[in-house]
Order: C-alpha cells, then structure tokens, then sequence
C-alpha cells in the first residue's frame, strides 16, 4: 500500500452516512438537536472547504504579508471568541489583556519554534507558518478560557476571603495568589494529560493526517514531539501573562476590591 | 490622629467633623445601618470618602500607600473571613500575607492565651464555635501588632463572661503598649466603661460625643 489514496468528493459524501446515523438517533430519542447537528455539519465542511482553496493559494503563491495576515486572522478570532464567551463578565481593561496575552504568548513560541526549533526558511513559509500558529493559538485559546473561567469564579466565590486578606494587610497580588495558581494549574492540566496520554490512548490528528499523507512515521512523530512541546509553553506563557496582568483588574488604585 | 474634614461616603456616611485622637480608647456606638462599619473601614483604607478628606498624622490618606497604612492601622472585621487550615495557619496568615518572618510556637501560644483559646494549634479551623473564630480573628491581628487596632464588634459572639475577659485583655493591652483602638460595639456599656471617648453615630452621623473625664493616665 504504497502512494497517498485520494479521496473523491463522492467518497466524501459518503461520510455523511455518520451524520444521517446521528440524526437518526436523536430524532429517534426525540432529542431536540437536530438542527445544530445539521448546522454544524455543514459549517465544519463549508469552512475547511474555504480553507483548502485559501491554503492552495497561499503555498502556491508565499508571501510573507499573506502569512503574516492569515495569523493575524487567526488571532483575532481567538481573541474574539474568548472575549464572546465571556461577554457582560469581562471590564475593558480585561479585555485589552486578554487580547495582550494571546498575542504575545503566542508569537513569541511561534518565532522560538518556527525560527529556532525547526529554522524555517524562508521563514513565512506557509506549510509550516500557517499549521503551527494554528495548534499554538488554538490550544492557548482553549488555556486561557479555562484559566479566565477560573480567575473569575475565583474572585466571585472566595471574594471574602480575598478581602479578609486585603484588611490583613495583603497587597493584591498575595491577596490573590491562590485563585492565580488554582487558576493557572487547571489551564495547564488538559494539556499535561493529553501528554501522558499521546501515542497510548490516542494519535494526535496532526501526526495522524501527516502520516495519512506519506511522511515517514519518525519524521512525524519528530514533529509531533517538538509540537507537543511548544503547546505547552504556549500555554502556559499565554496564561500566566493573561493572569499576572488581569488580576489586577479587580482591584482599583487604592488597593481595594472593585464592586463589579 | 485621624482627622475627617467634610467626610461623606456615598449618601451613607456624612461627617463634617470628627476626630479620633492618639493612644486613646474611642468607641463607636449606633444601631445597626447607623453606619459604624462604614467608619471604621475608612480608616484603614478598605473604604475610601466619595467627598471629603481624612487625615491621618498631618498626611492626607489619599497619599499613603493603601498596604502600608492596613499593615500599620489592623482591623478585625465584623465577620471575620477564615481560612482553610488549622489554629496556627490562621493566626499566622496576616504575617504572612504581609511576608513577614513568621514566629515559633511560643509566641502563638502566647496570643492563644491572650484571646482565651485552649485548644491544640494543630486543630482544624472547622472544629471551631462561632465565639472561638471570633477570638482566633482577634488573634491574628494581635500578632501583627499595629499602631493601631480598629475592632467591629469584637465580642459579637461572644456569652458575658468571655466578652467581660476579652475586653479587660484588648484594653488592658492597648494601654501597657500605648496603642490606639478604635471600637464598635454594640453595647452602650461596654463603650462607657473601657472607653476614653464614646462617640454615637446617627443615621452616619455623629450625635453625640462624650469624654470619659473619671479616666487618667
Ligand atoms: N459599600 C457600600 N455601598 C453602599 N452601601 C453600603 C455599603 N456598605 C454598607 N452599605 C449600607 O450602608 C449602611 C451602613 O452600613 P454599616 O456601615 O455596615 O452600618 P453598621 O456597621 O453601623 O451596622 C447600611 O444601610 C448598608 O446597607
Ligand atoms: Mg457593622
């Protein structure tokens, strides 16, 4: 089984035989859901289709404004969809960390891992470019919904405690220490698990689609390595940065607790 | 020592003039909502005046460092917060919060006696009464040792006996240490009896102000 089988549109559709399986089932149980099921089916086919032109476009044609705009894109609509997800819950100033945090988090892996790590040249070069920023930023989306999520229960449930330290003399930054490393460690956590369980439990869908695609199993998990690695500092930086600046954003100039 | 110039917090608190003095016993009495509270949490920058100022040793409090004036004003809050973990941890928290060199043993033990605990320092907080949290808050303020101690109903919880003894303690140590306390309380004879100055406040304002002349030192 030598060469890469190409799939034909109409072997493609016959995937759509898992959706109609699905439908099935919740129209059976007379679960209301299948207009999402249908939607999101649609959409996930629409949009990759989107990107599959957008993607032959861009290795045929590099250029490093391209690459750098796609990852801007990409950004952007990270940062957007934290920010949706959190809507009425986050102050403007939250925001613009938020927004700070995956920036920076991100590009700076990015530029370590591109430029150092695998020494990408020309350095724009979209294969590479345009995959990676992709599972950094994706990944650190997802960190810092849960790191967010975190930090705001914490300072609603324990908000007494928070204070109690204030009047115990606590600058805010000690006043908050728990909830910032409570925070931080739950963010960081689905990615030390996703670790442990690589290559046993499950093969990450990169490696596995590079190794659909004919590239030499080693190359992959080389690959799969170095990726798993720079998630995790993206992560991590992307969190911490998010945390360490937006706690303050409870407190005001006096060091007391906003009424929010 | 503090000096409120035109004070007013929200549509809460209105005092044109009112002093609290150095090294002195003032208490604060009022029905509940009167705005005691409120007070006492502007003195030590948790609140600051919506109007007005507040003068704290010749310096306007909006120019000291929040922190710093908790760190030299302590307040044992109303409800006292407390924390996870056992008799010791709690007591020692402030210092740690403050990340301050934390005492040995003998020192803890010393406060436990003051505030009337006698229990192991080992303990879990949760095995604690109501009463028993209230004086280990008291506690942990006494550790940090303040210039000034600021006490929201400190014997709250607390049946007549152990109220009469924690009071003899606070008062009797503010003094030997030249200390100053501000008190809420909610007994009119408990402010009269310890105080040096009782100061009643009405709708968040001050009604009456009386010195204790019979007092001297
Ligand atoms: N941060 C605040 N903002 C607005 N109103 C408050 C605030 N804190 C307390 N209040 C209200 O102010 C009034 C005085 O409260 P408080 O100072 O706690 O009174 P006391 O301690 O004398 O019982 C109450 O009516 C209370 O509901
Ligand atoms: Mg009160």
């Amino acid at each position: 089984m030598n060469g890469i089988i190409d799939l034909t549109a109409w072997q493609v559709a016959l995937a759509y035989l898992f959706v109609l399986l699905v439908l099935a089932i919740v129209r059976m149980r007379g679960i209301n859901r299948e207009k999402e099921i249908l939607i999101s089916s649609v959409r996930m086919t629409l949009q990759l289709i989107l990107v599959g032109y957008i993607l032959v476009y861009l290795f045929d044609y590099p250029n490093p404004w391209l690459t750098a705009g796609i990852v801007l894109c990409m950004e952007a609509f990270a940062v957007y969809t934290v920010l949706n997800r959190f809507n009425d819950q986050l102050v403007k100033p939250l925001k613009y960390i938020i927004a700070i945090a995956m920036s920076a988090g991100t590009l700076a892996c990015l530029a370590y891992f591109l430029l150092v790590v695998v020494r990408l040249t020309p350095w724009y070069a979209p294969q590479y470019f345009i995959p990676i920023a992709g599972m950094l930023i994706g990944n650190s989306m997802t960190g810092v919904v849960l790191g967010l999520k975190l930090l705001l229960d914490g300072m609603t449930t324990q908000k007494a405690l928070v204070e109690e330290a204030l009047i115990l003399g606590a600058t805010p930054r000690a006043a908050s220490r728990n909830i910032i490393n409570n925070a931080f460690d739950s963010a960081i956590l689905p990615t030390i698990n996703s670790m442990i369980g690589m290559g046993v439990v499950f093969l990450p869908g990169m490696m596995t689609g590079q190794i659909l695609a004919g590239i030499a199993p080693i190359t992959a998990i080389a690959y799969q390595i170095a990726i798993m690695l720079g998630i995790l500092g993206a992560v991590a930086l992307t969190v911490i940065i998010m945390l360490q600046l937006g706690y303050r954003t409870f407190f005001n100039q006096e060091d007391q607790l906003c009424s929010r | 020592m503090f000096e409120f110039i035109d004070v007013k917090f929200k549509e809460i608190i209105d005092l044109p003039a009112l002093c609290f003095e150095r090294k002195k016993i003032t208490t604060l009495i009022g029905a509940s909502g009167s705005g005691k509270t409120t007070i006492l949490k502007m003195l030590n920058k948790m609140l600051s005046p919506t109007h007005g100022r507040i003068i704290y040793n010749h310096t306007d409090l909006r120019r000291i460092n929040s922190v710093a004036h908790r760190r030299q004003v302590a307040m044992l809050s109303q409800n006292p917060a407390i924390f996870e973990g056992n008799i010791r941890e709690n007591l020692l928290i402030g210092l740690k919060l403050q990340e301050k060199d934390l005492p040995g043993d003998d020192a803890v033990l010393g406060v436990m006696e003051q505030v009337k605990l006698n229990k192991p320092l080992d303990s879990p907080v949760y095995t604690l009464s109501g009463g028993e949290k209230q004086r280990l808050a008291l506690g942990r303020i006494l550790l940090l040792n303040p210039e000034v101690y600021l006490l929201d109903e400190p014997s709250a919880a607390l049946d007549e006996n152990t109220e009469e003894m924690i009071m003899q303690m606070v008062t009797g140590h503010v003094r030997k240490k030249n200390k100053t306390l501000v008190m809420v309380t909610h007994s009119k004879a408990i402010a009269e009896q310890y105080a040096d100055t009782v100061i009643e406040i009405v709708s968040g304002r001050c009604f009456r102000r009386g010195e204790n002349n019979e007092r001297d030192h």
